[in-house]
């Protein structure tokens, strides 16, 4: 159990750091200032999760990693993020559009986590939380916009939807690490939110005047480690100092 | 000037209980929802405030300078002589 | 009440400025006094905005979580600095956006330093704390300046920057700290921010054609030569801390005056910088440019969305 907890750990750590990282590629490029102090704003929370994530994670290992280590050090196929998490940033709607399907989905899987059976875990859902909410009022807010705005922002939302939808269904992935976690009451059941979720972000997309395409299979296994080409490029940046300068203080 | 400028809004911030709310800026905003998140992004990110007020530039009415002296044009009833806070007729278009 | 004259008016507000009395956006002032603060507070805006780009440069590769998230956490407060001084320059009777076509049409500039390439992590030491240290000298010295709201931006400002400096430094201290690599990566990043660091300061005062008038009405405290001194005898000390050389083979301390002594600043360098020719002015402005277009759509969506809104 463990490690399954631990696995499960880096499955929510790394959403947190691979989306924080493709938000920091925003700063300066933003529509507006204020929209470029908002995305920092997020990508920061992002990345401060991630750390207390894998600060736990790397606890829980037990092998005196730390969370530098674990952001760093792993090769490609040891991460386990969503693969919707590594799309590129794309134009505006698209990062509001991959941000508002995983702020919707984070918020329900913190919400569920504030009663795991892991005491260290619901408390870094109850902070994560916070934040999240706050995401997900921005994304929601701004896909409104976007989809009941012009007839170029409808659009480019609804662009980025049928791009991007394929890629949210395997946010709600359950493999023998949930299912071990779900039965010691750690976990919520994962592929059960999916239901919530679609009620959740319908009444948004209403408001939007979104629709969503027909469902697409799509063979993603960020979760087992197999990620989309963007990933090795992501990598090469966030990883680059540390393999160049390997075992230094910074 | 652009048609799509998005109207600027002064923001008001109680830091804590007890104290009045007090002026910090401007920013800009499309509308008032993201007024108020902008202002919280901008004007409280070391936790500076605890309530937020945000009014549209425009709609703010201000009195004369307390300057008894009275030099300068007694018309003056916006906060500052901002160019979007007065409205043009159609078919001006360099003003 | 007799007509009043534009010499009274002026003679009222100059006494209001030599009596330190701060002139506040309805108040009437010198049309060349509006132009002179719209021309520096835009400018100084302009700055915050093009400096996210240098240091937004090495977020991404920042090297540890930590120095992810301070990194990131400074470049929002610059973005922040950036909006504060243009609600600043607004209440002078201009559009943000009016200032910004005119930074993007090269009419107005934006603090040259920007100008440099990142080009090593060390640079985002070298960045917080020489930069943000000169931009400190010159912004503390303008918590004085005339213009209510620019002078209330800059005690903002100023409140948030020590801790911009402070990371800067740090992150060289453990580099010199630190391996071979890393120290020569500092001392590297030293050697080619020290002399632009100096001529944030401008001109020299022979040069400055602006400063007389800009000291007179207190928009300006101090002379560029004074701000610069300032900060070279704040500064070699510190480098001295932690073993990073200056590079300036002229540098000696003088003991009667109690100040460095300092080399000649390439002023050839200088106005090429400045005029456009420095490595990086192009990608800097083409940057905002882009931003700027490319944002008009999604600007053009949320007024769109509004006016919906209302008219429900």
């Amino acid at each position: 159990m463990m490690n399954a907890t631990y696995k499960f750990l880096l499955r929510l750590g790394d959403d947190s750091l691979i989306l924080g990282q493709r938000l920091a590629e925003l700063c300066g490029h933003g529509p507006i200032l204020e929209e470029d102090i908002a995305l920092t704003n997020i990508a920061l929370d992002l990345i401060g999760q991630a750390t207390n994530i894998y600060t736990y994670a790397a606890a829980v290992e037990g092998k005196g990693s730390d969370a530098d280590a674990l952001a760093f050090l792993r090769l490609e196929h040891q991460y386990y993020n969503a693969v919707l998490v590594e799309q590129p940033n794309g134009n505006f709607a698209d990062t509001i559009v991959r941000q508002f399907f995983f702020d919707a989905f984070r918020t329900l899987l913190f919400e569920k986590l504030l009663s795991s059976s892991d005491k260290q875990l619901a408390a870094i859902a109850e902070k994560s939380l916070k934040e999240t909410r706050y995401h997900l009022k921005h994304s929601s807010e701004w896909l409104i916009r976007l989809g009941d705005g012009t007839a170029l922002s409808h659009e480019r939302a609804q662009m980025a939807i049928y791009e991007l939808w394929r890629y949210t269904d395997e946010l709600f992935y359950m493999d023998e690490v949930e299912q071990d976690l779900l039965n010691e009451g750690v976990i919520t059941d994962i592929a059960a939110l999916k239901s919530e979720w679609m009620t959740n972000i319908s009444v948004v997309l209403n408001q939007a005047t979104l629709t969503l395409p027909e469902n697409q299979g799509f063979f993603g296994a960020g979760r087992k480690g197999r990620h989309s080409e963007h990933m090795g490029f992501i990598l090469a940046q966030l990883q680059y100092m540390q393999r160049a300068y390997p075992n230094m203080q910074w | 000037m652009s048609t799509n400028e998005w109207p600027l809004w002064e923001v008001f911030i109680r830091s804590k209980q007890g104290l009045n709310h007090k002026h910090v800026g401007s920013l800009r905003a499309a509308d008032a929802d993201m007024a108020l998140q902008n202002a919280r992004d901008v004007y409280t990110r070391r936790s500076e405030g605890i309530s937020i007020w945000v009014v549209p530039s425009a709609l703010i009415v201000a009195s004369d300078p307390a300057d008894s002296d009275a030099y300068f044009e007694p018309s003056e009833s916006k906060v500052y002589r901002h160019p979007t806070f007065y409205e043009l007729p159609d078919g001006i278009e360099h003003m | 009440m007799e007509a009043v004259t534009q010499e009274q008016l002026a003679e009222k507000f100059q006494a209001k400025i030599d009596a330190d009395i701060k002139i506040e956006p309805n108040d009437w002032m010198p049309d060349s006094y509006r132009k002179t603060l719209i021309r520096q507070i835009s400018q100084h805006a302009h700055s915050e905005v093009v400096g996210m780009l240098p240091e937004g440069n090495w977020i991404t590769r920042a090297p540890s979580l930590r120095r992810k998230a301070v990194l990131l956490a400074k470049v929002q407060d610059e973005a922040g600095h950036g909006l504060y001084l243009y609600s600043a320059t607004e209440t002078l009777g201009v559009s943000r956006e009016d200032t910004i076509d005119d930074l993007h049409a090269g009419k107005v500039k934006y603090s040259s330093i920007f100008n440099y390439p990142t080009l090593s992590w060390a640079d985002i030491g070298a960045i917080g704390w020489l930069v943000d240290g000169a931009a400190i000298m010159n912004q503390v010295a303008l918590c004085r300046t005339s213009y209510g709201p620019y002078a209330r931006a800059m005690v903002k400002i100023c409140k948030e920057e020590s801790f911009h400096q402070r990371q800067g430094y740090e992150i060289l201290t453990t580099l010199m700290n630190g391996t071979e690599a890393q120290r020569e990566m500092a001392q590297d990043a030293m050697n080619r921010f020290w002399w632009p660091a100096l001529m944030m300061f401008g001109p020299s005062d022979a040069e400055s054609k602006h400063t007389e008038q800009s000291m007179r009405w207190r928009i300006k405290r101090y002379t560029n030569d004074e701000l610069r001194q300032s900060f070279v005898d704040a500064t070699v000390p510190q480098a001295e801390l932690i073993g990073l050389k200056v590079p300036d083979p002229n540098l000696k301390w003088n003991e009667s005056s109690g100040h460095y002594e300092f080399g000649d600043i390439d002023w050839d360098e200088f106005w090429q910088v400045v005029n456009g020719n420095g490595p990086c002015n192009k990608e800097r402005i083409e940057t905002r440019i882009k931003a700027k277009a490319d944002g008009e759509w999604v600007r053009e969506a949320a007024l769109a969305h509004a006016k919906k809104m209302q008219s429900q």
